[in-house]
């Protein structure tokens, strides 16, 4: 192991490079968001790569990434959304383990799908934790590195690597890659304000296809469609005059509303805590995932299910991480 | 008013339960919300992810590998009842004094960048506008409403830090005022707002659809915890906590901020135990209580 510590310098920090890793959990009350990779599971196969554990903070990228340098050698990984990958100017394989250099440089070409990708680096990204984690809140300024996206100049420490060899593993196996499909099927369980849609608008959500639009960030998704309507009832004190408004309430973590019956919202990893909207449903725990391979345009259909498939499809993506760590 | 026998329960997917305690807004549904999150927490049950006590309902994260769906169910439902026929319905919290520059320069700026499309009354002032609706005089007479009495911090949330606050006052003297037609893609921080029947705090600088009425000089949320109101936490306000508002001019304003700066500003506070029956009971009495207690 090498004594002195790595850090990676930002030549160009890409469109919007930040700092994640599993999420910042018990503060949602304070409306502190959890945060975190948008797609945990492609952030953890760059973990396995290089030796790391689930745990180190990795760097996610969105469609364009940075370039950047190391003042030492270490090991990184690239997953997620496929990417042309290059080092000092040649391509070099994703999904696999790379040596680096001292003085080597990492650069990407154009994504060729979704919207984002991750770069793991043996000892990962070495902020420091805050509430718990590395992961960055750029609304409220903390986590991550300096709370907010990279800069040009920026100089990211790298933890020290793990002890013991690296895994045997050095590419992820075809069959275990995320996939980046143009028309992809989520599931959600209907509920919490689902009563206040009209019989049309439940049907529009569940059975139409959806558009992703381009306004799609870390937190929240806006869908194009049929629209979902609401019922014009006499809305109670406190919530707002228009139909799809409630009493403020807190947002769980992938649910959907639809401002004025439009278009629906699904809430991501950043998003905020609470307000005013009526949701209808929310994604599954396993499948929120999907929302960092789409692409503005890619058509989806929200298929409900129940709570025991929710919990059936949860144990699945749990055994797929336990067979990438095996 | 009354509260139904049972909120509604309903599933936010695998890992989140909603209670609603009731579709509209109450002292007495953030009440039962509030009491239900303390008792929640007490039992420090493995697997409670996030205890989020909401304006009139209550929404709990769990991890259904820990604790399975029908057990967290079977136990909030039975808080749900303890808490609702619990005697005494009491909360010890604090109030907090928490100074506003009214009509500021700054909130006024950021309101006539979004009129046309955004607003209700494109030629005037949220100020004036909320007066209008709320059948006041004018803005002054609608600032003096806002501040007299207290608010109770009914939720926190939105952004980190941020405070919805009921006022706590009789249904027909509560302010009401509709929110932005579309929400602001700004708002300065510290800006105190009105949306609804709640003011919010915001925290931070970001969009918002409230009206804004005036800004704050001293934080509510502060990540690096210089201040040593946040020496416990980055942020101010939990729910259960009473604000009273003070108006301050430029001056004072500018002084306070300067105490900020220096590391040195504290809030006014004193803690108070919070009697449901009696807030209910007599307002006027109660709210002079209250403040009574931030006074001595």
């Amino acid at each position: 192991m090498p004594e002195t510590k790595a850090s990676l310098e930002i030549l160009t920090p890409g469109l919007a490079t930040t700092v994640q890793d599993r999420g910042r959990f018990g503060y949602y009350r304070f409306g502190i968001p959890q945060g975190g990779a948008m797609d945990q599971y492609a952030a953890a196969l760059g973990n396995r790569l290089v030796g790391n554990t689930e745990a180190e903070a990795v760097l996610e990228c969105t469609y364009l990434g940075p370039k950047l340098k190391t003042d030492a050698a270490v090991v990184i990984a690239v997953t997620g959304a496929p990417v042309d990958v290059l080092v000092n100017g040649a391509p070099v394989a994703q999904n696999s383990r790379i040596a680096l250099a001292a003085g080597d440089e990492l650069s990407f070409g154009v994504i060729k799908g979704g919207t984002k990708f991750f770069i793991a680096v043996a000892g990962g990204i070495d902020v420091p934790e805050v509430l718990g984690s590395r992961s960055t809140y750029p609304i409220g300024k903390m986590g991550g590195f300096e709370g907010r996206a990279l800069q040009i100049g920026d100089v990211l420490p790298v933890g020290r690597p793990l002890a013991g060899a690296l895994p045997v593993l050095e590419t992820i196996p075809e069959d275990l890659l995320p996939s980046y499909d143009r028309e992809v099927a989520v599931r959600i369980m209907v509920g919490l304000y689902d009563h206040k849609l009209t019989s049309e608008g439940l049907t529009n959500l569940t059975e139409a296809e959806w558009t992703l639009t381009p306004v799609a960030d870390r937190m929240g998704l806006r869908f194009d469609g049929p629209g979902a309507p609401w019922k014009e009832e006499e809305q109670p004190f406190g919530a707002g005059q228009d139909p799809s408004n409630i009493t403020d309430a807190g947002y769980p973590v992938g649910s959907i509303q639809i401002p004025g019956g439009t278009q629906p919202i699904v809430l991501h990893c950043d998003a905020v805590s609470g307000g005013g909207y009526a949701q209808a449903a929310t994604v599954i725990s396993a499948d929120m995932d999907l929302f960092a391979r789409m692409a503005p345009g890619t058509k989806v259909r929200f298929v409900p299910v129940t709570m025991e498939e929710a919990l059936q499809a949860r144990a699945e993506r749990r055994a797929r991480f336990e067979r990438v760590w095996s | 008013m009354t509260l139904s026998e049972h909120a509604r329960y309903s599933w936010g997917g695998d890992e989140f339960l909603l209670v609603e305690i009731a579709p509209d807004m109450s002292l007495e549904a953030n009440f039962v919300a509030n009491a239900m999150a303390a008792g929640l927490e007490d039992r420090a049950l493995d697997g409670v992810v996030d205890i989020c006590p909401a304006n009139a309902s209550l929404l709990v994260r769990f991890d259904p590998d820990v604790l399975s769906h029908g057990e967290l169910e079977r136990i909030v439902r039975e808080l749900e009842a303890e808490v609702k026929k619990a005697a005494v319905q009491e909360l010890q919290t604090r109030i907090i004094e928490v100074p506003v520059w009214y009509d500021d320069p700054f909130t006024s700026e950021t309101e006539q960048r979004f009129r046309e499309g955004y607003h209700q009354r494109p030629e005037g002032t949220d100020l004036d506008y909320s007066a209008e609706v709320n059948g006041l005089a004018n803005a002054e007479e609608f600032i003096r409403r806002h501040h007299e009495t207290p608010w109770l911090v009914s939720m926190v949330g939105f952004v980190a830090g941020l405070p919805f606050l009921f006022q706590l006052t009789p249904r027909e003297r509560q302010l009401e005022v509709p929110k932005y037609l579309s929400p602001r893609t700004d708002t300065p921080p510290l800006t105190v707002g009105i949306g609804g029947c709640f003011t919010a705090h915001y925290s931070v600088r970001g969009a918002g659809g409230y009206q804004m009425l005036g800004i704050a000089p001293a934080p509510i949320f502060d990540p690096e915890q210089k201040l040593a109101d946040f020496a416990d936490f980055m942020v101010l306000f939990r729910t259960g906590d009473i604000v009273k508002y003070r108006p301050v001019d430029e001056a004072e304003y500018k002084a306070i901020q300067a105490e900020v700066e220096a590391g040195t500003y504290r809030y006014k506070q004193a803690p108070v135990r919070f009697s449901l029956a009696e807030a209910l009971a007599d307002p006027d009495a109660y709210n002079r209580s209250l403040l009574e207690a931030l006074d001595a």
